[in-house]
């Protein structure tokens, strides 16, 4: 998957337990690719200190009123996180 | 074991909390624990230990601010900044070790927020430690939910056509905030640029300091 | 809301964390991994360099520097030595 900046994607809703940088607030949630950041290794192998191959790493952008709905301070607002691309589908 | 910091000001003057005469609490006795069977085990060197802590103690928010004055008086190096934050500091000389850093811009119209959720990511190779307030659960929920609220708390009250960009630090960047360069500094140096630039603009919950 | 000035056992702390991993005994992640494991419990009980603190030694326990029994024995050592931090240093 190689994504370019303004591409749609959706953080994938998975919910396994264990150490997971993609926040649960953004996960279903669509945002666009804001930059991609190149690769980096994996951190939900690294943090068992298992081989840990790299996956592409983007900036992802979300509206405010796409994570929080009605309840956003004011809709328009942004925010942006890094999601690795094995959490990310095309939307 | 040498007092080696312990009669020592901290980099803002004030003497080091006197908590070891405290008692020995258990996790305490676990860094001893701990610290003792590296050196034993030949993994660190107590020399190691005192030249981290001296390199931590050295690492403040001038550091970053020095970066921002730069930013603010020339204009390709604010370009290589917003372009490639590592290899900016590490221009000016800042020993930042393998940190990826992002600098976003504030504008007229555009205000950024740095928040890590999931735990305390900070730049810290570049501003020192982060504040207390930053690694707590209370910020670090509410900077993503309602960031307006928490700067309005700050003293920092966002216009309405203001638009807020809140940077959650989830993996490898870490991120500082490049404030807009205060009104009335036109014939400012770097040196007194930078002492307008405060730990808590680089962050996004503040803004520099105006002119005396 | 300010930051305080850190204890001495608490930049050593700072400090293992970042030698430990210069070493490649664990990674970040290995010790965020630690802190979420945890729980909320801990959250709640421990100060920040606490949980660090808790979070290195699982990783260096798991990473074989040394053994639970090696563990055990140093810090019933290093009680001995006194009542306060500053004189089990």
């Amino acid at each position: 998957m190689n994504l370019t900046p303004g591409t749609r994607v959706r953080i994938r809703a998975w919910s396994p337990p264990g150490h997971i940088r993609t926040p649960n607030y953004l996960r279903g949630r669509t945002g666009i690719i804001e930059r991609a950041l190149g690769p980096f290794e994996n951190p939900e192998q690294r943090a068992y200190a298992l081989p840990a191959p790299k996956r592409e790493l983007y900036r992802v952008r979300f509206s405010m009123a796409e994570i929080w709905g009605s309840d956003a301070e004011r809709p328009e607002d942004t925010l942006d996180a890094e999601v690795y691309a094995h959490w990310l589908e095309e939307a | 074991m040498p007092h080696d910091h312990h009669d020592h000001l901290s980099p803002s003057g004030h003497p080091y909390r006197q908590d070891n005469d405290g008692p020995l609490s258990y996790w305490q006795t676990m860094e001893i624990a701990v610290r003792e069977l590296m050196i034993e085990k030949g993994e660190v060197s107590a020399a190691e230990v005192s030249a981290q802590i001296d390199a931590m103690d050295a690492r403040t928010p001038a550091n970053g601010a020095r970066v921002v004055a730069r930013a603010w008086s020339d204009p390709e190096f604010k370009a290589r900044l917003l372009a490639n934050g590592s290899d900016a500091a590490r221009e000016m000389g800042f020993d930042i070790g393998p940190m990826h850093l992002v600098a976003v811009e504030n504008t007229e119209d555009t205000h950024n927020l740095i928040v890590c959720t999931l735990c305390s990511c900070y730049p810290r190779n570049l501003l020192g430690l982060p504040p207390d307030w930053y690694k707590t659960r209370e910020y670090r929920s509410r900077a993503v939910k309602e960031p307006r609220k928490v700067l309005s708390e700050f003293g920092l009250d966002l216009p309405e056509n203001t638009t807020l960009r809140v940077h959650d630090s989830t993996a490898d960047m870490r991120y500082i905030v490049l404030p807009a360069r205060p009104k009335g500094t036109d014939s400012m140096d770097s040196d007194a640029l930078a002492a307008l630039v405060t730990r808590d603009s680089m962050i996004g919950v503040g803004l520099p300091k105006s002119p005396a | 809301m300010d930051s305080h000035d850190f204890a001495l056992w608490e930049k050593r702390v700072d400090a293992l964390m970042i030698l430990g991993a210069a070493r490649g005994h664990f990674t970040v992640d290995g010790l965020r991994r630690a802190l979420e494991d945890m729980g909320e419990d801990a959250f709640e009980k421990m100060t920040y360099y606490e949980r660090w603190i808790a979070a290195i030694n699982q990783n260096l326990i798991e990473a074989g520097v040394y053994s639970l029994e090696e563990l055990g024995s140093k810090m019933a050592e290093v009680e001995a030595r006194g009542e306060t931090y500053g004189a089990a240093q």
